[in-house]
């Protein structure tokens, strides 16, 4: 065959079907909205019960934990997310989603061979980074301006 | 007699019987009723899904073996092929069968590499009635190469779904589908790195298989009724046919085993796995030519041969296709 | 009003992240841990606390917040022990939301078992 590698990769470009774009972000959109609006609920309803806000703020988030649990377990939260993408990825439930999954799926491979060990095997990089990140800034803030 | 890369069969083993099987979801696409194990939960009444497939690749194999007229007998040899780590789901279904197996991995391309070997072997008059056969299963796959099934992720449009089926074919001399030539491929590789999108990184390999088919041969793809591509896609099979006329080939009469299983209701770019080109070809194709609607097809099973190491550590994804001329006893006396 | 800004701010935050996904090819994975650290990075440049003050939930639910929530708890923490701090500060902030959701998946794994979603 003649064709090179360069040549192919502009065939392949051609050949590449568009994500629907518009579609994709409206549902991201609403659905990650409605997560958000149903934190915003939960978070005021924890005030009104006379939780300070960190506190508030914390049990907002274990409720949502708590509920995506429960979505995924159903196989719920799988179904949502094929069609609401990011909407159902980037609030903390994605987060529980990346954690549930995996504890469920890998059952049979041991309760500690399977779901502990593969518990974070996806939202293991977000902990390792975000504290790397957290440890960074706090070292800085102690010397730049402690 | 060898043309090439491609081996011309001089007894042309028969398909003396067939079998495929298929879960829910291929159950529900057009050529669900052709399949013979048709259960719609896919667990097979297994603990696991590892399990599930390897007792839908064991009960699709039995089904086969118990089509196989009296006269011909127990198969000498079964070559049998997954996606699994380490190839378990043949090896474990292969535990009740008391028959020589080999094991062998050719990813989506299985089908057409079992077929192929078993033909050779019955040809060469080294077994007088060899097996072949491949299987898949969409959960086994899923949790295995890309997430836990709950997980919530949306598909690219390039990706493939793999199917939850498995296809075993018998050979020896005897009445049905004859099996006239076999072409092994040349693994080709053109920068392919998404693996969301194998049917692109196939492609090539396909091609290959095909230009080196017809200039050995000398035949023109409109000797076929059809020239089946085994899981390229939507994608795939668009690339495909660009490759192929940059090659000065015309393909009109394509048809992709990733695309007929699902029908229009197709997830993605298509079926994959090596499920898919198995059952297609076990419930759709070899009963077609025994019926003598098609006459002369030409079966190319492709595979992707990376694994999730690799594609983590960023190397393009290799493609292969294999080839399977298959006629019907009718083609055959005429030729 | 503060639920219309919940609602707007974070499906917007949601939108940039399918934005990355239909343009940048990059897997879901690299975006939350993209989006974690873009939270701790935009929280010390003192952009997400304005954020989060106008947004409540929509800034704090997406994983933006969940870097901002890290990086105010490695400041506390250092303001109130020095150094030792930015080692506990974070995991400390976090620690709700990442053992909730440890919890959860250990009772899920209990009482449910892996679904065919064909």
């Amino acid at each position: 065959m003649k064709t090179t590698k360069e040549e192919y990769a502009v065939l392949c470009k051609q050949a590449l079907p568009h994500s629907p774009v518009a579609k994709d972000c409206a549902w991201a959109f609403c659905v990650g909205g409605a997560i958000c609006a149903l934190g915003q609920i939960l978070l005021d309803a924890y005030g009104a019960l006379g939780f300070e806000k960190a506190d508030a703020g914390t049990l907002t988030s274990a409720t949502l934990v708590a509920l995506s649990a429960v979505a995924t377990a159903l196989g719920w939260y799988q179904k949502l997310a094929s069609k609401a993408g990011a909407g159902t990825l980037v609030p903390i439930t994605g987060f529980a989603n990346a954690v549930v999954s995996p504890a469920i799926e890998f059952k049979r491979e041991g309760l500690i061979t399977g779901t502990g060990a593969k518990m974070f095997t996806i939202a293991g990089p977000v902990i390792v980074y975000g504290m790397l990140a957290s440890t960074v800034w706090g070292v800085a803030r102690h010397f730049l301006w402690g | 007699m060898r043309k090439g890369d491609v081996i011309v069969l001089e007894h042309l083993p028969a398909a003396v019987a067939y079998a495929a099987g298929g879960g829910r979801r291929e159950l529900d696409g057009p050529l669900g009723s052709a399949f013979d194990i048709a259960e719609r939960d896919t667990r097979f009444g297994q603990k696991t899904w590892e399990m599930a497939e390897s007792e839908l690749a064991r009960r699709t194999l039995e089904t086969a073996f118990g089509k196989v007229p009296h006269d011909i007998g127990t198969p000498d040899v079964v070559f049998a092929g997954d996606l699994q780590c380490q190839c378990t789901a043949s090896g474990y279904a292969m535990r009740s069968e008391d028959v020589p197996f080999a094991g062998l991995y050719g990813a989506c391309s299985t089908m057409a590499e079992s077929a192929a070997l078993a033909a050779c072997l019955v040809d060469g008059g080294f077994a007088a009635c060899a097996a072949a056969m491949a299987s898949s299963h969409f959960c086994a796959a899923e949790r295995q190469f890309r997430t836990p099934l709950g997980y919530g992720a949306k598909r690219t449009p390039t990706a493939q779904w793999t199917v939850t089926g498995a296809g075993a074919v018998v050979l020896a001399s005897g009445r049905g589908p004859r099996v006239r030539a076999v072409q092994f491929g040349r693994v080709r590789d053109l920068g392919v790195f998404d693996a969301s999108n194998m049917g692109a990184a196939m492609a090539p390999a396909a091609a290959e298989t095909l230009v080196r088919y017809f200039d050995a041969t000398g035949e023109t793809p409109d000797a076929f009724d059809a020239v089946y591509t085994g899981d390229l896609g939507a994608v795939g099979s668009n690339l495909l046919g660009s490759l192929l006329e940059l090659e000065g080939v015309r393909l009109q009469n394509h048809r992709d085993c990733g695309l007929e299983i699902y029908g229009r209701t197709a997830p993605g770019s298509g079926a994959s796995g090596a499920g898919c080109s198995a059952a297609v070809l076990c419930g759709h194709i070899l009963p077609m030519l025994a019926r003598g609607e098609m006459r002369r097809v030409l079966f190319l099973a492709t595979g992707a041969l990376m694994s999730q190491t690799t594609s983590l550590q960023g190397e393009s994804i290799p493609g292969v296709a294999h080839l399977v001329e298959f006629c019907s006893e009718e083609a055959m006396a005429c030729s | 009003m503060q639920l219309i800004r919940a609602f707007v701010v974070g499906g917007a935050l949601c939108v940039i992240g399918q934005l990355l996904l239909d343009y940048t090819g990059l897997t879901p994975a690299r975006i939350l841990t993209g989006f974690v650290v873009a939270g701790v990075a935009l929280s010390a440049l003192g952009l997400y606390g304005p954020l989060a003050d106008f947004a409540g939930a929509g800034a704090t639910v997406p994983l933006l917040g969940f870097g901002h929530l890290l990086a105010q708890g490695a400041v506390e923490a250092v303001e109130e022990k020095g150094l030792l701090g930015a080692l506990t500060g974070g995991f400390t902030a976090a620690a709700g939301g990442v053992t909730a959701s440890l919890v959860c998946g250990f009772l899920a794994a209990l009482f449910s078992r892996s679904r065919d979603q064909s």
